[in-house]
């Protein structure tokens, strides 16, 4: 049997939570809150710990070893969306991001809970618990302090703006999106989007943020395919540093 | 992570005269007793004043000690390390929230501890202030510094005020989790490549001085030192918490094949409670 599609659409999700993840642990010891500060350590570590376990599942399907795979390949062989690779910035952009970023993510693997591949499904379940706290703590914020202040409200609807046609990236058509379909691996970008739509519509309603509307934003895509920001190598070679000391060592 | 230095500098002992003398010596005796004091109990200004000062320097220690580890978070090597070492500064800055409760406790805001940090008005450990420049730095404080932290805080957890003890309980339960973590990536670098073995002497070598000063400068045992340690405030004088250190990690230091930077230090038999040990230290008549 090809795994080729349900290769591509495990490193793409595996790619999502390791810079993300790798991202959000860059706010340990930064937070502008104690409880904040620990709330981005808590979802690193779920991320980076997801990474791992679809790089795992990637492994079992002959690709090389998790820590091959995610400390010595260069940007251009990583498939996650540009979104998640972007600086943190200020936090009203982070906040922005998780959220856009993990209502998709919480959906997705809730679809993957009925996906054909077994392994995959079980994994689903399990990462659909972690994901949960993930949206009720972007939840929490985004009504909180996207109803706050008018210097909260305009920082994050700018960061909403800015952020959007990269989130959009995150639906990116998959080269064998008909392949997964019809293998019942996953249901489909487009499905999950419709879904994600319906979302962040409902939660942005509570709010005095307004939601543009998505017909006349042109989705920045490419990460898919190896396409990214200049920022992802920087981060890659942040990330390799020690581990590129010697790859043979055992550290 | 917290040391000994600077925490019970300059504060005059003058107020506890002007304390009522029959509460002092029913404070005093419940102390002795070996009571814990809890935050509604009547308490003399100076031993709230010194453990408001104390707590909130570990908080800050806590806080500030997250930033040179956690900027190797990053640069974690493999997967492993990576996730280990996430767990293991949240936990670091986990512990600051718990102590900064526990100070609260006594009347001083969160807040405002914050601002005193930021502001440059309350003191922290110093040794959070040196740089981590090889990975290998962060492997010597996360096995060392927080070694040296857990002899100050088992201490002090025997101390007299109940909330920090309760939170001490807490993190030196967590702490011996790092120090188990800190203590295996010393150990691949000691069996790994010469250039591993060397990036850990190195970092041995940098380390050493501050390590040393992090429990505090000797002690001269004054009058204020000994109502501190009467009223189970400070629990040991500051070279007892570097010796207990030295005799626990230069072993274990040497096992692994590694020089320390202070060729005066050997093993020495020392009298501890009438018994005579092998211990390590300077005391070469011994």
């Amino acid at each position: 049997m090809d795994h080729t599609p349900l290769k591509e659409l495990l490193y793409k999700m595996a790619d999502d939570q390791l810079i993300l993840g790798h991202r959000n642990s860059e706010w340990t010891g930064m937070g502008p809150l104690l409880e904040e500060d620990i709330a981005f350590s808590s979802m690193a570590q779920d991320k980076v710990g997801q990474s791992l376990a679809l790089y795992t599942l990637l492994h079992e399907l002959g690709e090389s070893d998790p820590d091959t795979v995610a400390f010595t390949r260069n940007a251009n062989q990583f498939h996650n969306c540009q979104l998640v690779e972007l600086p943190n910035q200020e936090y009203d952009f982070s906040l922005i991001r998780h959220f856009l970023f993990d209502t998709a993510e919480a959906l997705r693997f809730e679809m993957l809970t009925r996906s054909s591949h077994q392994p995959l499904a079980q994994l689903a379940t399990k990462i659909r618990g972690e994901l949960r706290y993930h949206t009720l703590h972007a939840n929490t914020w985004i009504k909180q302090l996207g109803s706050a202040t008018p210097e909260s409200i305009s920082r994050l609807q700018k960061s909403l703006e800015y952020a959007l046609p990269f989130a959009l990236g995150i639906f990116e058509t998959s080269l064998y999106e008909k392949e997964l379909i019809a293998a019942g691996i996953f249901e489909g970008e487009q499905a999950l989007q419709q879904k994600w739509l319906a979302k962040i519509e409902s939660i942005l309603s509570q709010t005095s943020l307004q939601l543009p509307d998505l017909k006349l934003i042109q989705p920045i895509v490419g990460g898919r395919q190896g396409k990214h920001t200049e920022h992802l190598q920087p981060l890659l070679d942040e990330m390799s540093e020690v581990f590129k000391i010697d790859p043979t060592a055992e550290w | 992570m917290y040391g000994g230095g600077n925490t019970f500098e300059g504060i005059k002992t003058d107020s506890i005269a002007t304390e009522d003398p029959t509460k002092l010596a029913e404070f005093e005796a419940r102390i002795e007793r070996g009571e814990k004091i809890e935050p509604a109990d009547w308490m003399p200004q100076l031993y709230r004043k010194q453990l408001i000062r104390m707590i909130e320097q570990h908080a800050h220690s806590e806080i500030i000690g997250a930033l040179p580890e956690g900027t190797w978070i990053t640069r974690a090597p493999g997967f492993k390390r990576k996730m280990s070492l996430m767990a293991k500064v949240q936990d670091e800055v986990g512990h600051g929230q718990l102590l900064y409760s526990a100070a609260e406790t006594l009347g001083k805001p969160r807040e405002q501890m914050i601002e005193d940090l930021i502001n440059g008005k309350s003191k922290y450990s110093n040794i959070v202030n040196y740089p981590t420049f090889t990975w290998a730095d962060c492997c010597f404080i996360s096995w060392l510094v927080d070694a040296g932290a857990i002899v100050n805080q088992l201490a002090n957890a025997k101390g007299s005020y109940g909330p920090y003890c309760r939170a001490l309980d807490r993190i030196c339960a967590e702490e011996s989790f790092h120090l188990k973590y800190g203590h295996h990536c010393v150990i691949y670098l000691a069996s790994g490549t010469p250039k591993q073995r060397q990036m850990f002497q190195e970092a041995l070598n940098r380390w050493w001085p501050p390590m040393m000063h992090f429990f505090g400068p000797s002690d001269k045992i004054s009058a204020h030192t000994e109502v501190l340690m009467r009223w189970k405030v400070k629990m040991g004088t500051n070279d007892e918490m570097r010796n207990q250190f030295l005799d626990m990690y230069v072993p274990k230091i040497w096992e692994l094949g590694f020089t320390i930077p202070d060729p005066k230090l050997k093993r020495v038999k020392r009298q501890v409670s009438g018994n005579t040990l092998n211990l390590i230290g300077k005391n070469l008549s011994a």
